[in-house]
């Protein structure tokens, strides 16, 4: 088996023009900023050849720009690999992952209608959690959300 | 026959996620499933945002009426990873007693209800019975039967009653025998062989794919468990196995739970016994800038939270996954292909919210309603009576 020297060893060599930066926080969890273009290349990787468990993305507005952790677990040496890409906050894309294994394939919905970010190649990108009645452009988890007319729903007659 | 859409669901009140699920049919067979969620979305990770870390606790403890401890666990473990600190021993105790007791019930009460689901409702009766033994002990260790109010960043808000614990093993004792007879029932019953083996069947590539947690990935062959491979808690520092089976279908997943039950049991009852002395509580004043993770395995799988920290006294972001979302796409694996009888038991077999299995209605395409909830669950429960007449079993 791998351990975990040889494990990140390796996706800096693998990868060593994608990386950006690496922080290694602590023994059971690294965070790595990679270059968003490289993500299908990486996510794959990690989730095939590493034989990774993909726990979850998290997206946050950093209010310069557009941040979201692809954070998977690797449970033969204890480590989270949390991988971090910064977006442009105006105009926020990435390539979808959903094409490489199914287990992303909900959570890049609900990023994409909450924080505004658009998944490039998803294959069933439709409202997850979201009424068919909320407006478009309106991302309730972005740091400037603002409250929109909340009677439109009340109104709408269910 | 023409084909036709069941729709299920969409409210459940109760749970962290309401679903609504569009089965196509062709006859008795599912061809198509659809889920949408999100129709009692609460906003709960903005919300927490507006709150303190210490505030936001109470609000992730109401994501889950029935696993109230897994969403503070993981929270709290995530804030103390953003430090990073060691809470004290003690607290992890305490912390994974209630956990695992809570386990316990949470187990119990998936397989009552899949007995209500099979009709076979002596179980469903005798397991709750079974079931308020243990809120009996969660409310002498926590002061309340859910919503425990335990958890804190650095440690927990009360101490173990010490005289409570002879009267606490008893009970946990007491239950054993009971638990033991559930076992050989359900275990021994050849009609719930027939009726449970070889339907919902999850194999362990999708399992992968899908990332699935918890009972529903051990079933198939995933030998995945956050507390034994990236151990927390006392988890650790007591003697347990993890259960895993191969099958991947129904029958594997009740088993699972079943099992779990006991090594739950013996959990508690080490803990209780190795219960170390000291501090309860860090009492962590700041948390510094920075970003953490925690993850718990709830009695539904990996739990995993995601706090981010700016200096404030609030958290910046905070990201909830709650395990069914992983664990609900898999339907499109496990019902495709599955007759309707069947798509109740195999719908609640990876144990998530019930209500809305009780609110299905048939509907041919014009839209005219054929069943109701009630009646797919007559359905299922039909289908286990004819197994019973064709097997000669009373």
């Amino acid at each position: 088996m791998r351990t975990r020297e040889q494990v990140l060893k390796d996706l800096q060599t693998r990868f060593k023009d994608d990386i950006v930066d690496l922080l290694d926080k602590s023994p059971k969890r690294v965070y790595m900023e990679i270059k968003p273009e490289a993500i299908v290349r990486i996510g794959s990787y990690i989730f095939k050849d590493l034989e990774a468990r993909f726990n979850i993305a998290s997206g946050v507005d950093a209010r310069s720009h557009i941040e979201i952790l692809y954070h998977f677990s690797l449970e033969y040496i204890n480590l989270l690999i949390s991988l971090r890409v910064k977006l442009d906050r105006e105009k926020p894309s990435i390539d979808s992952l959903a094409n490489s294994f199914k287990a992303v394939n909900w959570v890049e919905r609900e990023m994409s209608e909450l924080l505004g970010i658009e998944f490039k190649g998803h294959p069933e990108m439709k409202r997850l959690l979201l009424p068919e009645e909320w407006p478009e452009g309106v991302y309730p988890l972005r740091a400037d959300y603002e409250e929109w007319d909340k009677n439109a729903i009340r109104d709408r007659g269910v | 026959m023409a084909k036709s859409v069941i729709p299920i669901g969409p409210w459940h009140p109760l749970q962290e996620e309401p679903e609504f699920f569009t089965l196509t049919v062709d006859g008795e067979t599912v061809e198509d499933i659809d889920v949408s969620v999100g129709y009692n979305h609460r906003g709960i990770e903005k919300l927490s945002e507006m709150k303190s870390f210490d505030q936001a606790t109470f609000v992730i403890e109401r994501i889950c009426g029935i696993c109230s401890t897994s969403h503070p666990f993981a929270y709290t473990m995530a804030v103390e990873d953003v430090i990073p600190v060691e809470v004290p021993d003690r607290a992890k105790y305490i912390r994974t007693i209630v956990a695992e007791t809570e386990r316990i019930h949470s187990h119990l009460l998936w397989l009552g209800l899949a007995g209500h689901f099979l009709g076979y409702n002596t179980i469903y009766h005798w397991v709750w019975k079974l079931r308020e033994e243990i809120l009996d002990v969660l409310e002498m260790l926590t002061g309340n039967r859910q919503n425990y109010a335990m958890f804190k960043p650095g440690g927990v808000r009360r101490d173990v009653n010490t005289d409570n614990v002879p009267l606490i093993l008893k009970k946990i004792d007491g239950i054993i025998p009971t638990v033991n007879r559930l076992k050989k029932a359900i275990l021994d019953d050849p009609v719930l062989h027939a009726r449970l083996k070889g339907i919902g069947i999850l194999t362990k590539e999708e399992a992968i794919d899908y990332s699935a947690l918890g009972p529903t990935a051990r079933a198939s062959g995933v030998a995945k468990d956050v507390r034994k491979d990236a151990p927390y808690g006392a988890y650790d520092k007591v003697d347990w196995d993890m259960i895993v089976t191969e099958n991947g279908d129904v029958w594997d997943k009740a088993v699972i739970r079943i099992l779990e039950t006991y090594e739950s049991i013996k959990i508690v009852k080490t803990c209780i016994a190795e219960l170390p002395g000291g501090e309860i509580d860090l009492n962590i004043k700041d948390i510094p800038p920075g970003e953490g993770i925690g993850a718990h395995e709830a009695p539904r799988g990996e739990t995993f939270h995601y706090v981010r920290s700016d200096g404030t006294n609030r958290p910046a972001r905070h990201k909830v996954r709650a395990p069914t979302f992983m664990n609900l796409p898999t339907y499109k694996a496990t019902v495709i292909g599955e007759t309707i009888s069947d798509a109740s038991i195999i719908l609640a077999a990876i144990d998530p919210c019930y209500c809305c299995t009780e609110r299905m209605a048939v509907r041919d395409m014009e839209g005219k309603r054929l069943f109701g909830g009630p009646d797919l669950v007559k359905l299922s429960q039909e289908k286990t009576a004819q197994l019973k007449r064709e097997m000669g079993v009373q």
